[in-house]
């Protein structure tokens, strides 16, 4: 069997068709977000919504509702309380998210062992499993990835601005908190659609590799965003073909294919 | 009979305090069209304070801050006032962002940047990377984008901080001529004083600790000679 046929035949499936759609979706927003992540010096937070979003899966399991929808509800809820904490000023935000990080890591496991059984569901979620992208998943995928990419559009200006420099923003008439409270909201989001794709902690890499790895690249901000979509669609792209061949697990084929590049890019821009 | 045009800063009996602690006390001041105003004063002495108060993010625990004659706590005309923050260049040495998008944070045309950017000197740099620039020319592009909306007040806070004294002197050269070329009210804020009293025309002292809280209350426009009255 020659490679291309390889390639048709790995698309006969139906869980790896789900798979790459949803890849594709991540692949777009996880950079799109993340480039702002990176900006604001703020990485930590999609590592700190991932672990709430073990919360959510954790509900979702014991509830018998499906989990990508109470985690997109716990996200979206802690993403907010951040925002406030915050913006508040009289706690760091470092420390904000170093309370809430183990805090949704801790309600996790508390869950898990309220109600034993579910355990290698959660592996499925902390880890990422491209067999695991039902067709339910795949639309929710979808539809909130367009929201997001929409919002993106929107409201780029606003979160470019707000993001480089809070103050001036203010003083050119930007309502900075509602800006900001919508930004959250919307790491919260990628964060649920991108866990069944890369797992859990692993998408925190997803939004900030390839944008780094586009800040080497190219000269502009507009332009790294961009090129980071590109990068993301190549690590996961050839992160689940290699994870499908190899026998690897999909999440972490995609995140290492990420860090490859971005040594490749380092190596020869140091030519 | 001509149109009265009101102060574009007036300050009216302020008092701001943190908790117990009393930072502003019954300040009154008013600053005119034309205006070319430092407020200095050494770490902890209510500048940054004040601004937030005049820009609205602060409430005052009592009295008023109207801006071109509106009370700042019902609306503010932002599209009048440009600022450029202290913490502007904070976020840019990591990020490979342009001049010209610096700029065009702000939503203007093109044309209106390439304007703005001549004006300050800066256009063959439109095309650079921010981080490439030295901290002064960085200075500039901050400038460029406070004023590329064509504002009528300019606030700047702490501009020359880490910007070496040839460079700073160009600077100031740069802000006398938008005040008097473009009749641009000028509004500074600096924990130096001797640099800052010798370039504005009038200065606003904020000190808790040399003066009593009252005397920090002032009507800046009465005063002509605000470095030998300091003294």
């Amino acid at each position: 069997m020659n490679p291309m046929q390889q390639l048709t035949e790995l698309f006969q499936y139906g869980f790896m068709v789900r798979a790459f759609w949803a890849g594709l979706i991540v692949a777009i927003i996880a950079p799109l977000i993340g480039s702002f992540l990176v900006v604001r010096r703020l990485s930590l937070i999609a590592d700190t919504l991932s672990h709430v979003a073990l919360t959510g899966v954790a509900i979702g399991l014991l509830l018998g509702i499906n989990p990508l929808i109470t985690t997109i509800i716990c996200t979206v809820v802690t993403a907010y309380i951040i925002e406030e904490l915050r913006s508040n000023e009289r706690i760091s935000a470092e420390s904000v998210l170093a309370m809430i990080l183990p805090g949704g890591l801790a309600m996790a496991l508390i869950l898990i062992s309220l109600a034993n059984g579910f355990n290698t569901s959660l592996i499925t979620y902390l880890f990422g499993s491209i067999t695991a992208v039902t067709q339910q998943d795949l639309w929710i995928i979808f539809g909130l990835g367009i929201g997001i990419v929409v919002i993106f559009i929107l409201f780029y200006r606003e979160f470019m601005y707000t993001s480089f420099d809070e103050e001036s923003a203010r003083t050119s008439g930007i309502p900075v908190k509602l800006i900001n409270h919508i930004f959250m909201i919307l790491i919260a989001l990628t964060v649920s659609v991108a866990m069944k794709v890369v797992g859990a902690l692993l998408i925190g890499a997803l939004m900030v590799i390839p944008v780094i790895t586009a800040m080497q690249m190219v000269q502009g901000f507009k332009k790294s965003i961009t090129t980071s979509v590109g990068v993301a669609f190549i690590s996961v792209t050839t992160g689940l073909i290699v994870s499908y061949y190899a026998n690897l697990p999909a999440g972490a084929t995609i995140v290492m294919t990420s860090i490859s590049l971005f040594a490749l890019i380092s190596i020869i821009k140091r030519i | 009979m001509g149109t009265i045009v009101p102060p574009v800063i007036e300050i009216k009996n302020l008092s701001f305090s943190y908790g117990a602690e009393q930072i502003l006390t019954n300040v009154n001041c008013k600053i005119d069209v034309g205006g070319y105003v430092g407020i200095v004063g050494h770490n902890g002495s209510g500048k940054s304070t004040l601004l937030k108060l005049i820009l609205g993010i602060l409430k005052p625990n009592k009295g008023k801050v109207y801006l071109f004659g509106k009370d700042n706590s019902h609306s503010i005309e932002w599209s009048k006032i440009g600022y450029v923050s202290q913490k502007a260049g904070i976020s840019i040495s990591h990020v490979p962002i342009t001049v010209e998008e610096v700029v065009k944070m702000e939503k203007v045309s093109d044309q209106a940047v390439d304007e703005t950017l001549a004006s300050v000197d800066m256009v063959k740099f439109k095309h650079k990377l921010l981080r490439e620039l030295s901290g002064g020319q960085q200075q500039r592009i901050f400038i460029a984008r406070a004023l590329v909306k064509k504002p009528q007040l300019l606030i700047l806070d702490e501009p020359t901080v880490g910007v070496d004294v040839k460079t700073q002197e160009t600077f100031y050269e740069l802000l006398s001529r938008l005040n008097i070329e473009q009749n641009i009210t000028l509004l500074l804020v600096s924990h130096d004083l001797h640099t800052i009293s010798h370039k504005v025309k009038t200065v606003i002292q904020l000190d808790r600790k040399t003066y009593p809280y009252n005397l920090t209350s002032c009507s800046v426009n009465h005063i002509h000679e605000p470095y030998a009255a300091a003294h």
